[in-house]
């Protein structure tokens, strides 16, 4: 089976490289980030507006 | 290894005990819930003189205090029992004391809600004065909870003494660190009730400190939300990888976020008090500040479940940069409804930073913004998170297996609940921006021309609530199969292990007189001279009153 | 304790944008006086029809197109609840209650307050445009906590 194998063997390069990669995660979490800095801002501007 | 990979048979039964009790409750308060949003459409009002408020006490007890307590303590028993070793009989018979008490508890609490003697909703602010039952009955509740913190931690005890200078098990440790967080937080209610409400509501004291009794409350409010909110985040850091076939990103980081945890949802409470009158608004700034710290464990929890999908994704192959999402496990119920739940926890979580905000906290509070937030939060992620638990956790209680039909009416479920949600707690959230209040009845204000423009929302809210009352009807269904009728066999208890890239974890994680100190540390920072001014320049007190 | 590099970039930006909104919203409430309602002045909620300026509720004007208001909560009223005010006008809203917690919501702008029995909570806010607001009582205070309510009308001067 080359599933397991693959798995088994990732990890021990990902070692030498010290660290996976993970772009992707990167990305996410920014994403993620600037939902919440839109959401912010928004009700932020709304309530200068209501001042 | 230590750890067992099954749950004991007596500790499943006494596991299950309580997934029983919570599962009746999401039953009765969820249909609680189905006729407040109906009632409020303004299109069907209550037969036979049934109160709005009776209704909705006992839609928030049920759903906010019994099926939260009830499955956290049966799932953090379970787990306690899976990765620590099968309990002793003294532990187990223990356990079996802090259930009942907190089912009497619930059941006396359910009664006097129910008779209409108290409608004081289940935050129960003074000077509204419910029946001494009720606060008796709550009491019961909160005391049989540490029955069972106190068990789980004679279980932790005895499994770090047979295992000298080794971390525990990761799930051993946040249930206990939950608990901690648990029983710090009750202190202030059990303050609450047992010295002020409880003498008060039985004629001891005539008149009651409201802004202290508001205070103790809120101490315990805020961390209340997290003690649901952790064990969502177990399945997620431990569960969640075992299940899609990856590894835990990192064992240390998830330990630190749950100490983060620990200190920096208590000294928080204020942000709940915002535009309250008694309190200095520099000591509401400091407690802002402290709430912005819980943030970053949850930035933490964020990278590292995004971590764990990538990692695995790109073990399968994948290329891209998200072509990792395509890899997970769509199809399985104990992965798709965390999942929906994380997603949910975005805007819950922008919203939760809007609420903390100080000033801007006037533009959402006690509008119906705040119902649609934590109809996120707890009604969603914490929930939606739960309902994927409960679907191999039955089952491996219970000796069965789930069929790929129950699978498949799982995946169903979880968007339904997602469909009903948005149309729910979204409708919730932009008419609350409008200012139409939470807990309030329909009402037009006088054919106010402002309240008018709320009811279109209010009839989405009813859709919404609807088909979320069509959701709990498939879980029932899923839950009484699982328990009951499914086909025997083996289900696995899924514990993830540690991804060979993560570091080992540093023994100082299980130092937990230096956390405990920390917290207090923060609680008295945060608390000490607010209260203190609060008792000096307090006005007269209240007497109760019963306006329902 | 090992974390990755990307998890640092994160934590420095989520951390940042976290004490960027501190900073904001601290900047707001303690330079340019937007802090949220917390009037700190103490009350003897059996004594407010005897206290004032509570004895005679409604508005009052205190100087150059300044007033007061106040207003007395109750289950389940506003006294006064049919309120004119001055287009332009300034205007300290103090609210307290005779019996137990209420809110103060003038619904669509940025007076929300909780008004709890011994306390007077106060917020003050300059009407600039004409026309109508529904004050809401947004704490739950009984059975007829829903039909509590005042409106408010924001008049051209004659």
């Amino acid at each position: 089976m080359a599933i397991p194998q693959l798995q088994n063997t990732k990890p021990k390069v990902k070692m030498t490289k010290e660290s996976p990669s993970l772009k992707g995660t990167l990305a996410s979490v920014f994403l993620l980030g600037f939902f919440l800095m839109f959401t912010w801002i928004s009700i932020y501007f709304l309530f200068l507006d209501r001042l | 290894m230590n750890e067992t990979m099954k749950v004991d048979r007596r500790d499943a039964k006494l596991a299950m005990a309580h997934i029983y009790v919570a599962f009746i409750a999401l039953a009765l308060g969820g249909f609680a819930g189905l006729l407040q949003v109906l009632v409020r459409s303004g299109k069907f009002t209550l037969p036979a003189n049934i109160s709005y408020y009776t209704i909705l006490t006992t839609h928030g007890v049920l759903l906010g205090l019994v099926l939260t307590t009830f499955f956290i303590i049966g799932f953090q028993f379970a787990a306690m029992s899976r990765t620590a070793g099968t309990f002793s009989n003294q532990v187990r018979t223990w356990g079996w004391v802090g259930f009942w008490m907190m089912t009497i508890g619930t059941a006396m609490t359910a009664f006097f809600i129910l008779i209409g003697e108290a409608s004081v909703l289940f935050t129960f602010y003074a000077p509204l004065q419910a029946h001494p039952g009720f606060y008796l009955g709550l009491t019961l509740v909160v005391v049989g909870s540490w029955i069972s913190g106190f068990t789980m931690f004679a279980h932790y005890a005895k499994w770090k003494k047979a295992n000298p200078g080794k971390t525990s098990p990761l799930l051993t440790f946040m249930s206990v660190a939950n608990m901690i967080l648990w029983l710090v937080c009750t202190l202030g209610v059990a303050a609450t009730v047992l010295i002020q409400l409880l003498p008060w509501s039985l004629g001891l004291i005539d008149r009651i400190n409201v802004l202290v009794s508001r205070t103790l409350f809120w101490y315990f409010g805020h961390p209340l939300v997290y003690f649901w909110l952790l064990p969502a985040y177990m399945v997620w850091y431990v569960v969640i990888p075992k299940i899609i076939g990856g590894k835990i990103f990192s064992d240390a980081l998830a330990r630190l976020s749950f100490i983060l945890f620990l200190f920096f949802s208590i000294p928080v409470g204020f942000h709940h008090q915002l535009l309250e009158p008694g309190i200095d608004p520099f000591w509401k700034y400091v407690q802002v500040i402290l709430t912005f710290m819980v943030v970053i464990p949850s930035l933490m929890t964020a990278f590292s479940m995004f971590a764990t999908f990538e990692m695995y994704g790109r073990s399968k192959g994948a290329t891209g940069l998200f072509g990792w999402l395509r890899k997970l496990p769509w199809g399985d119920a104990r992965f798709f409804a965390p999942f929906v739940g994380m997603l949910f926890f975005i805007p819950a979580g922008a919203g939760g930073l809007v609420n903390a905000s100080h000033q801007l906290n006037q533009v959402v509070h006690n509008t119906i913004w705040v119902t649609g937030h934590f109809h996120l939060t707890l009604a969603t992620t914490v929930v939606l998170t739960f309902f994927g638990a409960a679907y191999w956790l039955i089952p491996h209680l219970t000796g069965r297996v789930m069929t790929k039909t129950m699978n498949r009416l799982a995946i169903v479920q979880t968007v339904v609940w997602a469909i009903g949600m948005c149309f729910m707690s979204g409708s919730m959230h932009f008419a609350g921006l409008l200012g139409a209040p939470r807990r309030s009845a329909f009402s037009t204000y006088g054919n106010s021309p402002q309240a008018l423009e709320w009811i279109p929302y209010q009839i989405a809210q009813a859709i919404g609530g609807t088909i979320l009352f069509i959701g709990i009807i498939l879980v029932l269904v899923i839950v009484t199969n699982l328990a009951f009728f499914a086909p025997k066999g083996e289900t696995e208890f899924p514990v993830g292990e540690v991804a060979e890239t993560a570091e080992r974890t540093p023994l100082v994680f299980e130092n937990w007189k230096l956390w405990i100190g920390i917290t207090v540390a923060l609680i008295l920072i945060a608390y000490t001279i607010p209260f203190i001014d609060m008792i000096q320049n307090a006005p007269p007190g209240s007497k109760g009153y019963k306006l329902w | 304790m090992h974390i990755h590099k990307y998890e640092k970039i994160w934590l420095f930006f989520g951390i940042g944008s976290l004490f960027v909104f501190l900073t904001i919203i601290g900047v707001s409430a303690f330079a340019q006086g937007n802090q949220p309602p917390s009037c700190l002045t103490t009350i003897d909620p059996e004594k407010v029809d005897e206290t004032p300026p509570f004895n005679k509720p409604g508005l009052v004007k205190t100087g150059d197109n300044e007033y007061q208001l106040n207003i007395v909560a109750s289950a389940f009223a506003y006294t006064p609840n049919q309120i004119e005010i001055p287009k332009g006008a300034k205007v300290t809203i103090n609210v307290t209650t005779k019996d137990v917690i209420h809110g103060f919501e003038m619904a669509g702008t940025n007076v929300n307050m909780m008004v709890e029995p011994g306390y007077v909570n106060s917020f003050t806010k300059t009407f600039n445009k004409t026309g109508q607001y529904t004050i809401v009582c947004n704490e739950y205070c009984g059975a007829g906590h829903h039909m509590m309510t005042a409106k408010v009308k924001v008049v051209n001067k004659q």
